[in-house]
Parts: C-alpha cells; structure tokens; sequence
C-alpha cells in the first residue's frame, strides 16, 4: 500500500511539473500611487485581448483591490508567451483619508476609500510574498525614483529572486526623465514607455517575452 | 543573562511623560537578535502608534518590510493612525555577500532605519550618506 501511494505520489509530483511549466506565470505589476500601473495593465490587455483590467483614475489608490486577467497571449518573434497580469494597488507605508478629500470627496467616501486601500495594499504585499512569478515595476518618470517605498520593493522583489523588468512611464509628459530611473536601479534594465499613448509598447512586449517568456 | 525582550518597557516609565518633546527610541541590534519577524514588527509599531521615533541599528529583513507594510495597513484608522514613515540608506550593491550567504539566508540587513508616525516625520533630503528628517511636536 505504501509503495503504491509512493508510486502514485511520484508519478504525480512528475506530471504535476511537466503541465507546471506550460502554465501562465503570474506576473504582478507594482509600483507606488498613480505610477500608470492600471493604464498597463489596460493597454496589455486590450492589445492582446481585447478586455480592460480596471478603471483608471489620476486620484490615488483607484485600484484598491489586485485584480487578475488570465491567459494573455503575447506574441513575439514567432513565438506566443502566455500570462496572466495581475494589476495591483499602488504600494505605500501610509494612507491618509483627508488627502482624498482634496478630490472632493465627501468624509464618509474618502474614508472608506482609505480603508480599502490599505486593505489593497496588504493584499499586494502579500501576493508579492506567496502567488507572483515575474514583476513589471512601474515609475513614473516625472517624479523622483529616490523613494523608500521603490528602495523597500525592489529589495523585497531582489530578495525572492523574482524576475523583474522595471519601467519608466509617463514619456509623454514634459519633465520626464527616464536616466533618473535607470540611474536609481542600475542592477536591473529600465524600458522607457507611455502607457497611456501607446509609445514604445512594442519594446515592453518583446522585454515581457524575454523575461517571462 | 535575560534574553532579548519584545518590548521597550525598560525606557517606558511614563510614555505621556514626554510633554512637548519627541521620543526617540534607538534600538541595537542584539535587542533584536532573537527576535521572529512578527516581535519586531510588534516592537516598532508599539512605539511608533504612541508617536515615538524608532530607530534600528541593524534594520530589517526585505521579508519583514513586507510584513511591517502589511500589518501597518492593517492598523491604520482614520483620525487616529495613518501609517508611518520609514527611511533607510539606499541599499548597497550586493557585491560584498558571498554567494554562500546568499545560499545558506545569511543575508546581510545592516542598515541603519528610522521609523515614525507618518503624520509626524517628514524626509526633507535622502541620498547614500545622509538622511535629513524634520520631526513635528504631537
């Protein structure tokens, strides 16, 4: 009987990993607040699906809960790289109900929004630790890479060895500047990109086959 | 010899005895030697929910940053606690770690960390060699 069971076991852990590494890696898009994450997301999405992710919004933390798309197909050089893209809350050490209000957002709204979020972000936190395989981490390239929360992911992303492609959206926008970021994490490559005009999307996709293709 | 304790009761005579003033709690690293992820999580959120500026020696694990920001989120409450402010030197190249640390999860985290109540610290300047805050009064 123990035999059996230990047969049946191995054969299992076996076929188990053969259909393992034909399944679609889950790759997490981070980055802090309003980096262009949910825009990404979207504009993968409706490439290569046709479907959007999520709302996008320019008031911090729209996206307050990781939202998954299964089975995009990704094709390059010949060759269809699937995934599925799992859109998560921006990441921050501190949510602060009365900065919604500057949206003009009523009390009771701002603060359950500010619950939510944080709910969204220790979500987040903990699909980094345990259910991603890949991560795109997204900047904002207007803005100063230099902070700790992009300091504390990136080692938290280094430190479970996953793989990371990093980011620098917004091009469009006066001001950007894509060396900073390249600067601020040299150990890994910086893609320069707008999401949200589209620019540049073909190197992202040929960057995503490559890293978790 | 008593072991490392989970908290900084030994300083706490009266926490309210502060007045106008700031605590700051330095904490070494053989204080948090012997310590799991979640005591030190609990040691530093302990101080900083009373409006205490902590700071580590020897820092924190990625592992357990992950964790502070998770159990953080979770205690934020409106008009009470909104998060907190952390900073640390930018992190050295990993150059120096041999690749049998690396294997056997010796990994180096020593990195001195400041931690404050979000709605009390404020980063003015951070660059390799210096961390410039400005702490308000409660």
């Amino acid at each position: 009987m123990g035999l059996l069971t230990n047969l049946r076991d191995s054969i299992s852990r076996v076929t188990d990993g053969l259909f393992a590494a034909d399944e679609p890696k889950r790759i997490g898009i981070y980055g802090p607040p309003n980096a262009g994450k949910t825009t990404l997301a979207n504009r993968i999405a409706r490439d290569w699906t046709g479907d959007a992710v999520g709302p996008e919004s320019h008031i911090p933390h729209e996206t307050r809960r990781a939202r998954r798309k299964e089975g995009v197909e990704i094709e390059r050089n010949g060759r269809t790289v699937t995934i599925d893209i799992v859109d998560t809350p921006g990441v921050t050490t501190k949510v602060d109900y009365k900065e919604f209000l500057d949206h003009d957002m009523e009390k009771d709204d701002a603060v359950r929004r500010s619950r939510e979020a944080t709910e969204g972000v220790a979500e987040a936190m903990h699909w980094l630790r345990e259910d991603v395989d890949g991560v795109i981490y997204v900047l904002d390239s207007t803005t100063d890479p230099f902070t700790q929360v992009n300091t504390m992911l990136i080692g938290i992303i280094e430190s479970q060895d996953l793989p990371a492609l990093i980011l620098a959206n917004k091009t469009d926008l006066p001001g950007a500047d894509v060396q900073q970021i390249a600067n601020a994490f040299p150990q890994h490559e910086t893609i320069p990109l707008s999401a949200l005009e589209g620019d540049n999307m073909d190197e992202v996709y040929t960057k995503i086959a490559e890293y978790f293709g | 010899m008593p072991g490392p304790k989970a908290n900084v009761d030994a300083a706490d005579d009266d926490p309210d005895d502060s007045g106008d003033g700031v605590r700051i709690d330095m904490i070494s690293g053989a204080r948090m030697e012997g310590l799991t992820s979640m005591e030190k999580i609990r040691l530093i959120l302990d101080g900083v929910r009373d409006g205490n500026i902590v700071i580590l020696e020897e820092g924190l694990s990625p592992d357990e940053e992950s964790k502070l920001i998770e159990v953080t989120m979770t205690e934020i409450s409106p008009d009470d606690f909104t998060g907190i402010e952390i900073e640390t030197y930018p992190k050295a190249e990993a150059g120096d770690q041999s690749f049998l640390d690396k294997l056997m999860g010796r990994e180096s985290t020593q990195k001195l960390t400041v931690i404050g109540p979000a709605n009390r610290i404020e980063t003015l300047h951070k660059d390799e060699n210096l961390i410039s805050t400005l702490v308000s009064r409660k």
